[in-house]
């Protein structure tokens, strides 16, 4: 079991300073990393995917050192990591540890399913109140459509 | 309510809906005060619906007001690719007020953003098109006295009409008992149905219309329209049950009136238009004083 556990350790390396993201399911992984916008960012970034995990079967986690997230900019990531575990870290100890939580607005990063929607055939940024959290319900801020879980989709940048 | 746009009818709230309709009151009392000479209004019509435009240009000449505008895209920059942000930031800047029509669900929201005059959304797409719902209120409540304790029936297709949902969400801040008469594939869809429950109303569903005839005091029908079912011979049984007939009516309220938001295609027999019961004529002249209200309350002048 302990070997298990030091390996484990030893896939992704630990950071002296910044956020680990954990518990991200391993589809969606990538989908963070857009949605966070990492492939801009200039900081040291980890991570793994289809790694073992006790709680989830495969898991995956990224780990980006000296940046630490604003609440509006990490929750995004709820919609595709409901259950997502955020660490805090500081000289290489947890500082802090939460959970994400399903934003109340959702900006530019989902698609209206709604074909006939403006945002699908004009230059306009996409936007949704949250109705629902816990079934992940949004309606567009425009045709004021419901694009429930099952009809959602990512804009790709 | 001065230079906000009415782009959903919840962006107006209940006392704004009631000052619109005392203000469609007196002008239905005197419609043509020559308030808005100094104003320019703008109708723009990127499809064409006949109807709301004249009745929207009728209001504003009554007004006094100068028109312009178009009633189909065709003839205009947006048939060479212009994007509608640019056509509205344009536009604002010749008008006082654009009156708007689209064909995209949420044109309306996105126009309102851009332009810097306020956005009267006179139809975007499937979505909204809260002066239909306005006139509809103000019709029920010039023919009852009040749009409080009213038995209302809504028959047809009651699950793509966006008239049906805007006006009973509308309704939904006044005492009202919803009658919900459809086909089985048509019913009321049931974020609709939630909104009626969480405002403590009572709805009851039917697909018959002859068991609310004796019971209502507003029956607002509408079109079934063929291409709404997926099998065909579906559309052939429930045809000809959501037909009003003048026979049909035996049983009303002597107070009933019949409502359509226009055009009618055969849902409504030719023989009811003699009734006193039938008010689909009216309620389309009373759209007339409704916009004019709309235009005046929006553009902020006193009105006689």
């Amino acid at each position: 079991m302990e070997k298990d556990v030091i390996r484990k350790e030893l896939k992704v390396s630990a950071i002296e300073n910044g956020t680990v993201i954990d518990h991200i399911p391993s589809k969606t992984v990538f989908q963070v990393i857009k949605i966070l916008n990492l492939k801009e960012a200039e900081n040291q970034i980890l991570f793994g995917t289809n790694l073992e995990s006790a709680k989830m079967g495969k898991k995956g986690i990224i780990k980006v050192s000296n940046k630490f997230f604003q609440a509006d900019e990490i929750n995004k990531i709820a919609l595709v990591a409901p259950n997502a575990t955020l660490i805090i870290i500081k000289n290489f100890k947890v500082s802090e540890k939460k959970k994400v939580q399903v934003p109340d607005v959702v900006e530019k990063i989902v698609k209206c399913f709604n074909p006939n929607c403006i945002t699908n055939n004009e230059d306009v940024t996409s936007n949704f109140t949250v109705i629902d959290k816990n079934e992940l319900k949004l309606k567009c801020h425009y045709c004021e459509k419901i694009t429930i879980k099952s009809t959602i989709s990512f804009l790709s940048s | 309510m001065k230079n906000k746009s009415l782009v959903s009818i919840n962006d107006f709230s209940r006392e704004e809906h009631i000052q619109i309709m005392d203000f469609a009151e007196k002008f239905e009392k005197h419609p043509t005060q020559k308030i808005l000479e100094e104003y320019v209004v703008a109708t723009l019509f990127f499809e064409p619906s006949t109807r709301t435009r004249l009745s929207f240009e009728s209001a504003a000449s009554r007004l006094g007001a100068k028109v312009i505008g178009f009633s189909e895209p065709g003839s205009t920059s947006v048939k060479k690719g212009e994007s509608l942000r640019d056509t509205i930031i344009t536009v604002a800047n010749y008008s006082d007020i654009i009156v708007m029509r689209h064909p995209l669900d949420g044109s309306a929201r996105f126009a309102s953003e851009v332009s810097r005059v306020p956005i009267i959304n006179a139809g975007d797409g499937a979505n909204q098109h809260p002066t239909q719902t306005l006139l509809d209120m103000y019709s029920i409540r010039k023919t009852q006295g009040s749009l409080d304790n009213l038995n209302i029936a809504f028959v047809g297709d009651l699950k793509y009409g966006r008239t049906v949902h805007s006006l009973v969400m509308a309704l939904c801040n006044y005492n009202t008992t919803f009658h919900l008469v459809s086909p089985d594939e048509l019913k009321l869809p049931s974020s609709v149905k939630m909104h009626i429950k969480e405002n403590n109303h009572e709805y009851h569903q039917y697909s018959d219309i002859m068991k609310v005839i004796p019971h209502v005091d507003i029956l607002y029908m509408t079109r079934i329209q063929r291409e709404r079912f997926s099998d065909p011979l579906d559309y052939e049984k429930v045809k000809n049950s959501y037909v009003l007939r003048n026979s049909m009516l035996e049983k009303s309220k002597p107070t009933l009136k019949i409502m359509h938001p226009l055009p009618r295609i055969n849902e409504i027999s030719i023989d009811v238009d003699d009734s006193p019961q039938a008010y689909y004529f009216t309620q389309a002249l009373n759209g007339v004083y409704v916009r004019q209200a709309i235009l005046a309350a929006i553009l902020g002048v006193k009105v006689n």
